[in-house]
């Protein structure tokens, strides 16, 4: 691996090539960047911090925190649990496992919202156990969590699986045939040689709970005050021809999402720095 | 990699831990995807076939596969030569340059929707001069082009990126050596090698894009006949009650979607290809 170091000095053929990169990239993802923080910058500082006055406002931000929060600590304990036993493991059902685990990558999020209106909704399949229990999932933040969680199930499983896999287990032998107690082991040696898959995890599931739009709205139904969650505050308010509010809170999730990513690639350099 | 196998035998707390995830993954994956699929394809191939071939949704299916044709083919280019960059040139800006193409894993799609609205919207500078030549981007065709160039970018570039980096150049420069030009040394040494991991970027971004709602939602304009993709025909039928439609329109994209993702693993299986 890495039987060459990058050339340093680049000639005209390979000089356009990165300018061609970077131009396209440009283009593609950095333009659209731009355009929201000019538009910001155009308005003032005002709009901004009236985007934190409007209630609703608010209470959207709010709402889609603590689904970020509830998404990290289900899905980054049962993350943790399935990257331990899928790669290692050997048992029935372990490929079909895997398989189901990358399922909500390929599910757009509409049908994701749909899938769930079918099994909880009105004439659900399990419509008649929940009517007996008075309990109410669509359109109501039990729904919003189901959404959240499966749209950011994979992150933390995928990344600290493919940590663990280059990793192999001697060290954790070693401490087992030192003594070790498997609950020891776990603490000591393994969480601690994961750290780095963990925190991709974290950062990922985070972004993608923020910003997850598709699923929360055709489940929750974007009940202003309600389960009306930052992105379907966005598009409501888009709707109802009220830009500025609309624009706010995108720019706080755009901010938002460049502090995940500036982390991100923290992250990774401090990785590289490491290896 | 030899090291994958049991750390510690599976003892009680293994297996517990097994079950928990068998159980976990079941109630929130499996159970509702069941429900969809099962709804979808309950009331016969007929139906299916009626729900998916009336003129509006075999129309909004037919624009997102092209778009998502279209895509895939940019896609395969610029993220080839992306890696390419970002594996072999050492230059100044290129760590911003590998951040840059991490942003759609961060950005939210809707956001990533207003962000185009702003940009390409009539009241915009740059969406004002290109309506003065007689070009409309935002509510038009080419703004769903956008949408699906901005958040598949990651994909074939992180699939190359390995590959490339466990590539060896004295190939390369054994080839040279022996007279081969540029071209030659692509077409004979570099495309064969990248070809498996190029194949499997662009179909999981392909499969990305079929599913592709909140960054396209608002700045298509969703025109029936015109601007309107699948997944936004699929979210009207559900807000006007009829699940059924939605379920089988939806069966059939999560059917494609799945062959994809299946086909991009058996080729990653075989060319030994690790992702992450």
């Amino acid at each position: 691996m890495g039987s060459r170091e990058p050339t340093r000095h680049l000639g005209p053929g390979q000089w356009l090539l990165v300018g061609a990169v970077v131009l396209y990239l440009g283009a593609i993802l950095a333009l659209p960047l731009v355009a929201i923080f000019a538009h910001a910058l155009e308005a003032g500082v005002g709009p901004l911090l009236q985007t934190f006055d409007d209630p609703l406002a608010r209470h959207g931000l709010w709402l889609s925190l603590v689904l970020a929060l509830i998404a990290l600590l289900a899905n980054g304990a049962v993350g943790v649990g399935g990257a331990l036993v899928l790669p290692r493991h050997r048992f029935l059902g372990r490929r079909l496992l895997d398989a189901l685990v990358d399922l909500p990558l390929a599910v757009s999020p509409v049908m994701t919202g749909l899938a769930f209106l079918l099994v909880f909704g009105r004439g659900g399949w399990l419509e008649p156990a929940l009517a007996a229990g008075d309990w109410k999932v669509t359109f109501a933040f039990p729904g919003l969590v189901l959404a959240t969680l499966f749209v950011t199930f994979p992150f933390t499983l995928r990344e600290v699986g493919y940590v663990l896999e280059e990793l192999g287990t001697e060290e954790e032998e070693a401490a087992a045939t030192l003594g070790a107690s498997s609950w020891q082991t776990f603490w000591r040696v393994t969480l601690p040689n994961i750290r780095y898959g963990l925190g991709y995890g974290v950062i990922l599931t985070t972004a993608r709970a923020l910003g997850e739009f598709g699923a929360v709205l055709v489940l929750g139904g974007a009940i202003s005050g309600r389960t009306q969650t930052a992105t379907t505050f966005i598009y409501n308010a888009l709707e109802e021809r009220q830009e500025p509010a609309a624009y706010g809170v995108a720019l706080v999730l755009a901010l938002a999402s460049i502090l995940l990513l500036a982390a991100l690639e923290w992250l990774k350099r401090q990785r590289r720095k490491e290896i | 990699m030899s090291g994958v196998r049991a750390a510690v035998a599976p003892g009680p707390g293994g297996i517990l831990v097994r079950a928990g995830v068998f159980a976990y993954v079941g109630l929130l994956v499996a159970l509702p995807l069941a429900a969809l699929l099962a709804t979808g394809l309950a009331p016969g191939l007929i139906a299916l076939w009626q729900a998916v071939s009336a003129p509006a949704a075999a129309d909004a299916l037919v624009l997102t596969l092209t778009t998502a044709n279209v895509m895939a083919l940019i896609n395969a280019v610029t993220g080839t030569a992306t890696a390419w960059v970002l594996v072999r040139y050492d230059f100044r800006g290129r760590d911003l340059l590998s951040g840059l193409v991490d942003l759609p894993f961060a950005i939210p799609t809707l956001v990533t929707g207003v962000m185009l609205v702003l940009l390409f919207g009539p009241q915009s500078v740059i969406g004002g001069w290109l309506a003065r030549q007689g070009t409309q981007v935002a509510y038009a065709t080419p703004s769903i082009l956008l949408a699906l160039l901005f958040i598949t970018v990651p994909f074939v570039v992180r699939a190359v990126e390995p590959v490339l980096m466990e590539q060896d150049p004295a190939e390369e420069e054994a080839a040279r050596t022996l007279g081969a030009g540029t071209f030659t040394i692509l077409r004979r040494i570099l495309l064969p090698a990248l070809a498996p991991a190029i194949i499997s970027g662009t179909i999981r971004s392909y499969a990305r894009a079929l599913g592709e709602f909140g960054s396209i939602v608002v700045v298509s304009g969703n025109i029936p006949y015109k601007t309107l993709t699948a997944p936004i025909y699929v979210f009207g039928e559900i807000e006007s009650g009829r699940a059924e439609v939605a379920a089988a329109v939806s069966a059939v994209l999560l059917a494609v979607a799945l062959a994809l993702t299946l086909a991009a693993r058996v080729i990653e299986r075989l060319a030994g290809v690790t992702r992450g």
